[in-house]
Protein backbone atom coordinates (compact mmCIF):
# COMPACT_ATOMS: atom_id res chain seq x y z
CA UNK A 1 0.00 0.00 0.00
CA UNK A 2 0.97 3.39 -0.89
CA UNK A 3 2.12 5.78 1.72
CA UNK A 4 -0.09 8.29 3.83
CA UNK A 5 0.33 11.84 3.10
CA UNK A 6 0.95 12.60 6.30
CA UNK A 7 4.12 10.84 6.77
CA UNK A 8 3.94 10.99 10.33
CA UNK A 9 1.47 8.67 10.46
CA UNK A 10 2.83 5.71 8.17
CA UNK A 11 5.79 6.23 10.45
CA UNK A 12 3.98 5.77 13.85
CA UNK A 13 2.44 2.67 12.45
CA UNK A 14 5.51 1.06 11.06
CA UNK A 15 7.04 1.91 14.60
CA UNK A 16 4.54 -0.17 16.46
CA UNK A 17 4.82 -3.11 14.30
CA UNK A 18 8.53 -3.41 14.63
CA UNK A 19 7.97 -2.91 18.32
CA UNK A 20 5.46 -6.06 17.76
CA UNK A 21 8.05 -7.90 16.44
CA UNK A 22 11.06 -7.04 18.46
CA UNK A 23 8.27 -8.23 21.98
CA UNK A 24 7.41 -11.20 19.54
CA UNK A 25 10.81 -12.37 18.94
CA UNK A 26 11.81 -12.08 23.10
CA UNK A 27 8.75 -14.23 23.65
CA UNK A 28 10.03 -16.55 21.32
CA UNK A 29 13.58 -16.20 22.76
CA UNK A 30 12.02 -17.11 26.09
CA UNK A 31 9.99 -20.19 24.87
CA UNK A 32 13.04 -21.79 23.50
CA UNK A 33 15.05 -21.17 27.13
CA UNK A 34 12.43 -22.10 29.44
CA UNK A 35 12.39 -25.24 28.07
CA UNK A 36 16.32 -25.66 27.54
CA UNK A 37 16.10 -24.90 31.11
CA UNK A 38 14.24 -27.78 32.02
CA UNK A 39 16.01 -30.06 29.43
CA UNK A 40 19.16 -29.05 31.00
CA UNK A 41 18.23 -28.37 34.27
CA UNK A 42 19.78 -25.05 33.89
CA UNK A 43 18.29 -22.98 36.66
CA UNK A 44 20.66 -19.86 36.07
CA UNK A 45 19.19 -19.83 32.78
CA UNK A 46 15.34 -20.49 34.45
CA UNK A 47 16.12 -17.25 36.35
CA UNK A 48 16.86 -15.32 33.37
CA UNK A 49 13.95 -15.64 31.59
CA UNK A 50 11.61 -15.51 34.54
CA UNK A 51 13.58 -11.90 34.45
CA UNK A 52 13.33 -10.98 30.74
CA UNK A 53 9.28 -10.97 31.38
CA UNK A 54 10.07 -7.43 32.65
CA UNK A 55 10.97 -6.30 29.23
CA UNK A 56 8.37 -7.60 27.66
CA UNK A 57 5.85 -6.01 30.10
CA UNK A 58 8.04 -2.63 28.97
CA UNK A 59 7.08 -3.50 25.38
CA UNK A 60 3.87 -3.91 26.02
CA UNK A 61 2.74 -0.56 27.92
CA UNK A 62 5.20 1.40 25.12
CA UNK A 63 3.12 -0.42 22.50
CA UNK A 64 -0.27 0.25 23.84
CA UNK A 65 0.53 3.95 24.26
CA UNK A 66 1.31 4.32 21.27
CA UNK A 67 -1.81 2.07 20.10
CA UNK A 68 -3.60 4.80 22.13
CA UNK A 69 -2.04 7.94 20.20
CA UNK A 70 -2.76 6.50 16.88
CA UNK A 71 -6.47 5.91 18.20
CA UNK A 72 -6.60 9.83 19.54
CA UNK A 73 -4.72 12.02 17.16
CA UNK A 74 -5.02 10.25 13.61
CA UNK A 75 -8.20 8.61 13.14
CA UNK A 76 -7.21 5.60 11.38
CA UNK A 77 -9.88 3.91 8.88
CA UNK A 78 -10.23 0.94 7.40
CA UNK A 79 -6.81 -1.09 6.98
CA UNK A 80 -5.28 1.16 9.25
CA UNK A 81 -8.05 0.49 11.30
CA UNK A 82 -7.80 -3.03 11.33
CA UNK A 83 -3.86 -3.15 11.99
CA UNK A 84 -4.35 -0.75 14.79
CA UNK A 85 -7.16 -3.26 16.31
CA UNK A 86 -4.70 -6.24 15.06
CA UNK A 87 -1.88 -4.40 16.64
CA UNK A 88 -3.98 -4.09 20.54
CA UNK A 89 -4.60 -8.17 20.05
CA UNK A 90 -1.06 -8.69 19.08
CA UNK A 91 0.62 -7.21 22.01
CA UNK A 92 -2.24 -8.71 24.42
CA UNK A 93 -1.07 -12.38 23.33
CA UNK A 94 2.53 -12.23 23.24
CA UNK A 95 2.60 -10.08 26.90
CA UNK A 96 0.45 -13.50 28.07
CA UNK A 97 3.05 -15.81 26.68
CA UNK A 98 5.94 -13.93 28.25
CA UNK A 99 3.64 -14.83 31.56
CA UNK A 100 3.59 -17.82 31.05
CA UNK A 101 7.19 -18.69 30.01
CA UNK A 102 8.11 -17.03 32.85
CA UNK A 103 5.16 -19.42 35.07
CA UNK A 104 7.62 -22.42 33.07
CA UNK A 105 10.57 -21.11 34.14
CA UNK A 106 9.72 -20.78 37.77
CA UNK A 107 8.31 -24.17 37.70
CA UNK A 108 11.57 -24.92 36.38
CA UNK A 109 13.22 -23.75 39.78
CA UNK A 110 11.27 -26.81 41.77
CA UNK A 111 12.68 -29.10 39.95
CA UNK A 112 15.11 -31.79 41.34
CA UNK A 113 16.45 -32.66 38.13
CA UNK A 114 15.29 -36.46 38.80
CA UNK A 115 11.94 -36.41 36.43
CA UNK A 116 11.62 -39.13 34.12
CA UNK A 117 13.82 -38.23 30.87
CA UNK A 118 10.87 -39.43 28.31
CA UNK A 119 8.27 -36.91 29.93
CA UNK A 120 10.91 -33.71 29.87
CA UNK A 121 11.84 -35.04 26.16
CA UNK A 122 7.81 -34.74 25.55
CA UNK A 123 8.23 -30.92 27.13
CA UNK A 124 11.10 -30.00 24.95
CA UNK A 125 9.22 -31.77 21.80
CA UNK A 126 6.25 -29.76 22.52
CA UNK A 127 7.92 -26.24 23.09
CA UNK A 128 9.49 -26.62 19.96
CA UNK A 129 6.21 -26.95 18.03
CA UNK A 130 4.85 -24.08 20.25
CA UNK A 131 7.55 -21.79 19.51
CA UNK A 132 7.55 -22.85 15.78
CA UNK A 133 3.90 -21.94 15.62
CA UNK A 134 4.24 -18.56 17.42
CA UNK A 135 7.46 -17.96 15.04
CA UNK A 136 5.20 -18.63 11.83
CA UNK A 137 2.30 -16.36 12.65
CA UNK A 138 5.05 -13.87 13.86
CA UNK A 139 6.38 -14.41 10.30
CA UNK A 140 2.65 -14.10 8.96
CA UNK A 141 2.34 -10.76 10.56
CA UNK A 142 6.15 -9.32 9.47
CA UNK A 143 4.85 -10.28 5.84
CA UNK A 144 0.70 -9.41 5.96
CA UNK A 145 0.41 -12.98 4.80
CA UNK A 146 -3.37 -14.83 4.99
CA UNK A 147 -1.84 -17.90 3.74
CA UNK A 148 0.64 -18.74 6.53
CA UNK A 149 -1.87 -17.50 8.88
CA UNK A 150 -4.58 -20.15 7.72
CA UNK A 151 -1.29 -22.12 7.98
CA UNK A 152 -0.89 -21.38 11.66
CA UNK A 153 -4.27 -21.91 12.71
CA UNK A 154 -3.77 -25.49 11.66
CA UNK A 155 -1.27 -26.36 13.28
CA UNK A 156 -2.65 -25.55 16.75
CA UNK A 157 -4.59 -29.38 16.56
CA UNK A 158 -1.23 -31.09 16.52
CA UNK A 159 -0.12 -29.32 19.51
CA UNK A 160 -3.53 -29.52 21.12
CA UNK A 161 -3.44 -33.53 20.59
CA UNK A 162 1.05 -33.44 22.01
CA UNK A 163 -0.70 -32.03 25.29
CA UNK A 164 -3.54 -34.64 25.94
CA UNK A 165 -0.97 -37.57 24.85
CA UNK A 166 1.69 -35.87 27.23
CA UNK A 167 -1.37 -35.88 29.99
CA UNK A 168 -1.62 -39.61 29.50
CA UNK A 169 1.78 -40.23 29.31
CA UNK A 170 2.58 -38.10 32.73
CA UNK A 171 -0.58 -39.65 34.82
CA UNK A 172 0.95 -43.53 33.65
CA UNK A 173 4.80 -42.58 35.55
CA UNK A 174 2.95 -41.04 38.40
CA UNK A 175 1.28 -44.46 38.92
CA UNK A 176 4.42 -46.28 38.64
CA UNK A 177 6.25 -44.19 40.98
CA UNK A 178 3.78 -41.97 43.61
CA UNK A 179 7.61 -40.72 44.45
CA UNK A 180 7.38 -38.87 41.34
CA UNK A 181 4.37 -36.92 41.57
CA UNK A 182 5.24 -33.84 43.18
CA UNK A 183 8.09 -32.76 40.17
CA UNK A 184 6.07 -34.41 37.57
CA UNK A 185 2.69 -32.39 38.08
CA UNK A 186 4.92 -29.11 37.52
CA UNK A 187 5.93 -30.86 34.11
CA UNK A 188 2.08 -30.87 33.45
CA UNK A 189 1.79 -27.47 34.15
CA UNK A 190 4.24 -26.60 32.37
CA UNK A 191 2.81 -28.44 29.02
CA UNK A 192 -0.70 -26.68 30.21
CA UNK A 193 1.50 -23.14 29.94
CA UNK A 194 2.64 -24.71 26.47
CA UNK A 195 -0.47 -25.45 24.87
CA UNK A 196 -2.10 -22.05 25.84
CA UNK A 197 1.29 -20.30 23.94
CA UNK A 198 0.10 -22.49 20.82
CA UNK A 199 -3.45 -20.66 21.49
CA UNK A 200 -2.22 -17.02 21.76
CA UNK A 201 0.20 -17.85 18.53
CA UNK A 202 -3.15 -18.93 17.53
CA UNK A 203 -5.11 -15.89 18.19
CA UNK A 204 -1.61 -13.91 16.82
CA UNK A 205 -3.03 -15.41 13.36
CA UNK A 206 -6.37 -15.24 13.76
CA UNK A 207 -5.38 -11.44 14.04
CA UNK A 208 -3.22 -11.11 11.20
CA UNK A 209 -6.20 -12.74 8.81
CA UNK A 210 -8.47 -10.30 10.18
CA UNK A 211 -5.79 -7.46 9.45
CA UNK A 212 -5.13 -8.47 5.83
CA UNK A 213 -8.97 -9.79 4.87
CA UNK A 214 -11.30 -7.81 6.78
CA UNK A 215 -13.37 -11.04 7.78
CA UNK A 216 -13.27 -12.95 11.23
CA UNK A 217 -11.21 -15.89 10.99
CA UNK A 218 -14.28 -18.48 11.31
CA UNK A 219 -13.89 -21.81 10.01
CA UNK A 220 -16.41 -20.97 7.57
CA UNK A 221 -14.50 -17.55 5.93
CA UNK A 222 -11.43 -19.93 5.77
CA UNK A 223 -12.73 -22.45 3.89
CA UNK A 224 -14.25 -19.76 1.53
CA UNK A 225 -11.26 -18.46 1.30
CA UNK A 226 -9.22 -21.31 0.43
CA UNK A 227 -11.55 -22.65 -1.88
CA UNK A 228 -11.54 -19.49 -3.71
CA UNK A 229 -7.70 -19.66 -3.87
CA UNK A 230 -7.87 -23.16 -4.90
CA UNK A 231 -9.83 -22.23 -8.07
CA UNK A 232 -8.28 -19.31 -8.64
CA UNK A 233 -4.43 -21.35 -9.02
CA UNK B 1 -56.45 -23.20 13.33
CA UNK B 2 -56.53 -19.45 14.58
CA UNK B 3 -53.48 -20.02 16.15
CA UNK B 4 -51.54 -21.04 12.97
CA UNK B 5 -52.94 -17.82 11.38
CA UNK B 6 -51.68 -15.68 14.59
CA UNK B 7 -48.02 -17.77 13.98
CA UNK B 8 -47.52 -17.14 10.78
CA UNK B 9 -48.21 -13.49 11.32
CA UNK B 10 -46.29 -12.99 14.64
CA UNK B 11 -43.20 -14.51 12.52
CA UNK B 12 -43.73 -12.40 9.56
CA UNK B 13 -44.13 -9.26 11.93
CA UNK B 14 -40.72 -9.60 13.82
CA UNK B 15 -38.83 -10.92 11.00
CA UNK B 16 -39.72 -7.63 9.07
CA UNK B 17 -38.59 -5.90 12.29
CA UNK B 18 -35.19 -7.47 12.57
CA UNK B 19 -34.38 -7.67 9.00
CA UNK B 20 -36.46 -4.68 6.98
CA UNK B 21 -36.05 -4.39 3.90
CA UNK B 22 -34.10 -1.15 2.56
CA UNK B 23 -36.79 0.59 0.84
CA UNK B 24 -35.26 2.54 -2.42
CA UNK B 25 -36.49 6.63 -2.20
CA UNK B 26 -34.48 7.86 -5.34
CA UNK B 27 -33.02 6.06 -7.92
CA UNK B 28 -30.30 6.74 -10.55
CA UNK B 29 -29.98 5.45 -13.55
CA UNK B 30 -26.54 6.18 -15.98
CA UNK B 31 -26.68 9.72 -14.86
CA UNK B 32 -24.45 11.66 -16.88
CA UNK B 33 -23.55 15.48 -16.13
CA UNK B 34 -21.57 17.99 -18.50
CA UNK B 35 -20.99 21.38 -18.06
CA UNK B 36 -20.66 22.66 -21.66
CA UNK B 37 -18.03 20.04 -23.65
CA UNK B 38 -16.58 18.94 -19.65
CA UNK B 39 -18.40 16.38 -18.58
CA UNK B 40 -18.20 16.10 -14.85
CA UNK B 41 -20.41 12.80 -14.16
CA UNK B 42 -19.65 9.78 -16.10
CA UNK B 43 -22.38 7.11 -16.02
CA UNK B 44 -23.61 6.59 -12.41
CA UNK B 45 -26.62 4.58 -11.62
CA UNK B 46 -27.27 4.47 -7.78
CA UNK B 47 -30.18 3.61 -5.20
CA UNK B 48 -30.44 5.90 -2.40
CA UNK B 49 -32.81 3.79 0.54
CA UNK B 50 -35.70 5.53 2.34
CA UNK B 51 -35.57 6.24 5.67
CA UNK B 52 -31.48 6.47 5.68
CA UNK B 53 -28.59 8.64 5.59
CA UNK B 54 -26.24 8.52 2.55
CA UNK B 55 -23.16 9.62 2.37
CA UNK B 56 -21.46 10.88 -0.58
CA UNK B 57 -17.30 11.31 -0.24
CA UNK B 58 -14.49 11.87 -2.84
CA UNK B 59 -11.99 14.51 -3.34
CA UNK B 60 -12.35 18.42 -4.12
CA UNK B 61 -14.06 18.28 -7.83
CA UNK B 62 -15.33 14.76 -7.89
CA UNK B 63 -18.35 15.44 -8.60
CA UNK B 64 -20.18 15.04 -5.68
CA UNK B 65 -22.17 18.30 -5.52
CA UNK B 66 -22.90 18.00 -9.16
CA UNK B 67 -24.34 14.45 -8.81
CA UNK B 68 -26.47 15.75 -5.47
CA UNK B 69 -27.75 18.49 -7.75
CA UNK B 70 -29.21 16.01 -10.10
CA UNK B 71 -31.77 14.73 -7.38
CA UNK B 72 -33.78 18.21 -7.26
CA UNK B 73 -32.90 19.27 -10.90
CA UNK B 74 -30.60 22.15 -9.13
CA UNK B 75 -28.87 21.61 -12.06
CA UNK B 76 -31.78 23.01 -14.54
CA UNK B 77 -30.56 26.50 -13.05
CA UNK B 78 -27.19 26.43 -14.46
CA UNK B 79 -26.77 27.72 -17.75
CA UNK B 80 -24.08 25.22 -19.33
CA UNK B 81 -24.85 22.10 -17.14
CA UNK B 82 -26.44 19.25 -19.49
CA UNK B 83 -27.87 15.97 -17.77
CA UNK B 84 -28.81 12.92 -19.24
CA UNK B 85 -30.40 9.51 -17.79
CA UNK B 86 -32.97 9.05 -15.71
CA UNK B 87 -34.16 9.73 -12.01
CA UNK B 88 -37.00 8.10 -10.21
CA UNK B 89 -38.44 9.33 -6.83
CA UNK B 90 -40.78 6.58 -5.36
CA UNK B 91 -41.00 5.15 -9.00
CA UNK B 92 -41.80 8.79 -11.04
CA UNK B 93 -39.31 10.30 -13.29
CA UNK B 94 -38.57 13.30 -11.82
CA UNK B 95 -37.58 14.93 -15.03
CA UNK B 96 -40.67 13.98 -17.06
CA UNK B 97 -42.07 17.24 -18.28
CA UNK B 98 -45.11 17.07 -16.47
CA UNK B 99 -43.17 17.56 -12.98
CA UNK B 100 -42.79 21.02 -12.06
CA UNK B 101 -39.36 21.65 -10.83
CA UNK B 102 -40.87 23.62 -8.30
CA UNK B 103 -42.85 21.06 -6.47
CA UNK B 104 -40.02 18.97 -6.73
CA UNK B 105 -37.70 21.42 -5.10
CA UNK B 106 -40.59 21.60 -2.16
CA UNK B 107 -40.80 17.81 -1.67
CA UNK B 108 -36.23 17.66 -2.12
CA UNK B 109 -35.22 20.15 0.23
CA UNK B 110 -31.43 21.18 0.11
CA UNK B 111 -29.28 22.69 2.90
CA UNK B 112 -25.97 23.93 1.60
CA UNK B 113 -22.39 24.70 2.54
CA UNK B 114 -22.74 28.16 3.67
CA UNK B 115 -25.98 28.86 6.14
CA UNK B 116 -28.11 31.20 3.89
CA UNK B 117 -31.06 32.25 5.59
CA UNK B 118 -32.92 35.31 4.12
CA UNK B 119 -33.05 38.70 5.26
CA UNK B 120 -36.03 38.31 7.23
CA UNK B 121 -37.40 37.44 10.44
CA UNK B 122 -36.60 34.10 11.92
CA UNK B 123 -40.35 33.44 11.61
CA UNK B 124 -40.59 34.19 7.83
CA UNK B 125 -37.61 32.60 7.18
CA UNK B 126 -39.20 29.22 8.16
CA UNK B 127 -43.20 30.54 7.18
CA UNK B 128 -41.84 31.56 3.16
CA UNK B 129 -42.21 27.97 1.99
CA UNK B 130 -44.93 26.80 3.38
CA UNK B 131 -47.23 30.12 2.53
CA UNK B 132 -46.37 29.74 -1.17
CA UNK B 133 -46.84 25.98 -0.83
CA UNK B 134 -50.04 27.12 0.95
CA UNK B 135 -49.43 23.87 3.65
CA UNK B 136 -51.01 26.60 6.25
CA UNK B 137 -54.22 27.63 6.36
CA UNK B 138 -54.34 30.83 8.71
CA UNK B 139 -52.06 32.62 11.50
CA UNK B 140 -52.67 29.86 13.80
CA UNK B 141 -51.72 27.17 11.90
CA UNK B 142 -48.81 28.70 10.34
CA UNK B 143 -47.61 29.12 13.76
CA UNK B 144 -47.61 25.93 14.61
CA UNK B 145 -45.80 24.66 11.47
CA UNK B 146 -43.02 26.86 11.92
CA UNK B 147 -42.72 25.94 16.04
CA UNK B 148 -42.32 22.25 15.02
CA UNK B 149 -39.74 22.95 12.23
CA UNK B 150 -38.04 24.63 14.67
CA UNK B 151 -38.18 22.05 17.30
CA UNK B 152 -37.54 19.20 14.94
CA UNK B 153 -34.30 21.24 14.05
CA UNK B 154 -33.42 21.51 17.54
CA UNK B 155 -33.76 25.45 17.63
CA UNK B 156 -36.99 26.22 18.87
CA UNK B 157 -36.00 27.03 22.92
CA UNK B 158 -33.10 29.15 21.44
CA UNK B 159 -35.40 31.57 19.80
CA UNK B 160 -38.85 30.93 21.00
CA UNK B 161 -38.90 34.40 22.83
CA UNK B 162 -36.96 36.51 19.46
CA UNK B 163 -39.28 34.52 16.55
CA UNK B 164 -39.16 38.17 15.14
CA UNK B 165 -35.36 39.33 14.91
CA UNK B 166 -33.82 38.53 11.71
CA UNK B 167 -32.52 35.35 10.95
CA UNK B 168 -28.93 36.51 9.76
CA UNK B 169 -27.96 37.97 13.92
CA UNK B 170 -28.09 34.24 14.66
CA UNK B 171 -24.46 32.43 15.68
CA UNK B 172 -23.41 30.39 12.35
CA UNK B 173 -24.51 27.04 13.93
CA UNK B 174 -28.07 28.52 14.48
CA UNK B 175 -28.30 29.46 11.00
CA UNK B 176 -27.38 26.25 9.84
CA UNK B 177 -30.35 24.83 11.92
CA UNK B 178 -32.71 27.17 10.55
CA UNK B 179 -31.79 26.22 7.16
CA UNK B 180 -32.72 22.82 8.28
CA UNK B 181 -35.99 23.81 9.47
CA UNK B 182 -36.43 25.54 6.88
CA UNK B 183 -36.40 22.60 4.88
CA UNK B 184 -38.16 20.54 7.30
CA UNK B 185 -40.93 23.21 7.21
CA UNK B 186 -42.61 21.90 4.06
CA UNK B 187 -42.49 18.54 4.56
CA UNK B 188 -39.90 16.90 2.40
CA UNK B 189 -39.30 13.83 1.39
CA UNK B 190 -35.82 13.76 0.67
CA UNK B 191 -33.30 16.30 2.26
CA UNK B 192 -30.12 16.69 0.48
CA UNK B 193 -27.22 18.33 2.39
CA UNK B 194 -24.01 19.68 0.97
CA UNK B 195 -21.04 19.95 3.36
CA UNK B 196 -23.70 21.48 5.83
CA UNK B 197 -21.25 21.38 9.07
CA UNK B 198 -18.30 23.06 7.08
CA UNK B 199 -18.98 26.30 8.74
CA UNK B 200 -19.40 25.04 12.25
CA UNK B 201 -17.39 24.00 15.63
CA UNK B 202 -17.38 20.85 16.93
CA UNK B 203 -20.31 21.06 19.60
CA UNK B 204 -22.86 22.94 16.69
CA UNK B 205 -21.53 20.27 14.48
CA UNK B 206 -22.53 17.57 17.04
CA UNK B 207 -26.07 19.17 17.24
CA UNK B 208 -26.63 18.59 13.93
CA UNK B 209 -25.25 15.24 13.24
CA UNK B 210 -27.77 14.79 16.48
CA UNK B 211 -30.53 16.38 14.74
CA UNK B 212 -29.89 14.22 11.31
CA UNK B 213 -29.92 11.48 13.44
CA UNK B 214 -33.50 12.04 14.49
CA UNK B 215 -34.51 13.33 10.97
CA UNK B 216 -33.39 9.82 9.34
CA UNK B 217 -36.65 7.91 11.04
CA UNK B 218 -38.79 10.22 8.75
CA UNK B 219 -36.63 10.94 5.83
CA UNK B 220 -34.16 9.85 2.77
CA UNK B 221 -31.23 12.17 3.48
CA UNK B 222 -27.91 13.19 1.66
CA UNK B 223 -24.73 14.29 3.30
CA UNK B 224 -22.47 15.43 1.02
CA UNK B 225 -19.03 15.55 3.58
CA UNK B 226 -14.97 16.03 3.60
CA UNK B 227 -14.89 14.76 6.98
CA UNK B 228 -14.40 10.58 6.96
CA UNK B 229 -15.63 10.60 10.33
CA UNK B 230 -18.86 12.51 10.00
CA UNK B 231 -19.46 10.45 7.60
CA UNK B 232 -18.90 7.17 9.27
CA UNK B 233 -20.76 8.96 12.63
CA UNK B 234 -23.92 9.86 10.74
CA UNK B 235 -24.60 7.72 7.82
CA UNK B 236 -25.94 4.44 6.86
CA UNK B 237 -24.69 3.84 3.25
CA UNK B 238 -21.52 5.28 1.51
CA UNK B 239 -20.51 6.29 -1.78
CA UNK B 240 -17.40 7.38 -2.58
CA UNK B 241 -17.10 9.22 -6.14
CA UNK B 242 -14.05 9.69 -7.71
CA UNK B 243 -13.38 11.70 -11.05
CA UNK B 244 -16.97 11.52 -12.02
CA UNK B 245 -17.40 8.16 -11.51
CA UNK B 246 -18.76 6.06 -8.43
CA UNK B 247 -16.41 4.04 -7.27
CA UNK B 248 -17.45 2.25 -4.34
CA UNK B 249 -21.00 2.12 -2.72
CA UNK B 250 -22.05 0.38 -0.04
CA UNK B 251 -22.75 -0.10 4.65
CA UNK B 252 -20.71 2.45 5.43
CA UNK B 253 -19.65 -0.23 8.47
CA UNK B 254 -17.85 -1.83 5.59
CA UNK B 255 -16.75 0.94 3.59
CA UNK B 256 -14.67 2.34 7.15
CA UNK B 257 -13.37 -0.78 7.79
CA UNK B 258 -12.92 -3.13 5.19
CA UNK B 259 -13.81 -1.05 1.43
CA UNK B 260 -13.32 -2.92 -1.79
CA UNK B 261 -11.50 -1.27 -4.50
CA UNK B 262 -7.99 0.44 -3.61
CA UNK B 263 -9.04 3.76 -4.65
CA UNK B 264 -11.43 3.96 -1.90
CA UNK B 265 -8.81 2.33 0.94
CA UNK B 266 -6.54 5.03 0.00
CA UNK B 267 -8.96 7.98 0.13
CA UNK B 268 -10.17 7.43 3.54
CA UNK B 269 -6.96 6.24 4.84
CA UNK B 270 -5.38 9.14 3.53
CA UNK B 271 -3.31 8.10 1.28
CA UNK B 272 -4.04 9.83 -1.75
CA UNK B 273 -1.98 11.55 -3.93
N1 LIG C 1 -21.13 25.64 -12.73
C1 LIG C 1 -20.11 24.93 -13.23
N2 LIG C 1 -19.60 25.21 -14.44
C2 LIG C 1 -18.59 24.50 -14.97
N3 LIG C 1 -17.98 23.49 -14.34
C3 LIG C 1 -18.41 23.17 -13.12
C4 LIG C 1 -19.49 23.87 -12.49
N4 LIG C 1 -19.71 23.32 -11.28
C5 LIG C 1 -18.80 22.33 -11.16
N5 LIG C 1 -18.02 22.23 -12.24
C6 LIG C 1 -16.94 21.25 -12.46
O1 LIG C 1 -17.46 19.94 -12.32
C7 LIG C 1 -16.59 19.11 -11.58
C8 LIG C 1 -17.30 18.58 -10.35
O2 LIG C 1 -17.57 19.66 -9.47
P1 LIG C 1 -18.39 19.52 -8.14
O3 LIG C 1 -18.60 20.87 -7.58
O4 LIG C 1 -19.56 18.67 -8.38
O5 LIG C 1 -17.33 18.73 -7.24
P2 LIG C 1 -17.41 18.36 -5.69
O6 LIG C 1 -17.10 16.91 -5.60
O7 LIG C 1 -18.66 18.85 -5.10
O8 LIG C 1 -16.16 19.18 -5.12
P3 LIG C 1 -16.00 19.88 -3.68
O9 LIG C 1 -15.73 18.76 -2.75
O10 LIG C 1 -14.78 20.73 -3.85
O11 LIG C 1 -17.24 20.63 -3.38
C9 LIG C 1 -15.37 19.97 -11.26
O12 LIG C 1 -14.38 19.68 -12.20
C10 LIG C 1 -15.87 21.37 -11.39
O13 LIG C 1 -14.84 22.24 -11.80
MG1 LIG D 1 -19.15 20.33 -3.61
Amino acid sequence: MSEHIVTAFTDELEHLSANLLRMGGLAEAMINDSSRAVVTFDLELARQVIKRDEAIDELEAEAEKAIIRLIALRHPMAADLRAVLGAMKLAGDIERIGDLCKNIAKRCLELTGEENRAAVKSIERMSRSVSYQLQKALDAYLRQDVNAAIEVLELDDDIDDHYVSFFRETLTYMMEDPRQIGSNTHLMFMAKNLERIGDHATNIAKAVYYMVTGETATGDHIEARIKKEGSGR
Amino acid sequence: MDGNVEDFTETARSKQAQNMPEMTKVECRNIDVFYGEKQAIFDISLDIPDRAVTAFIGPSGCGKSTFLRCINRMNDTIESARVTGQIFMDGADINDHSIDPVLLRSRVGMVFQKPNPFPKSIYDNIAYGPRIHGLASGKQELDEVVESALRKAGLWEEVKDRLLAPGTGLSGGQQQRLCIARAIAVSPEVILMDEPCSALDPIATARIEELIDELRERYCIVIVTHSMQQAARVSQKTAFFHLGKLVEYGDTERIFTNPEDSRTQDYITGRFG
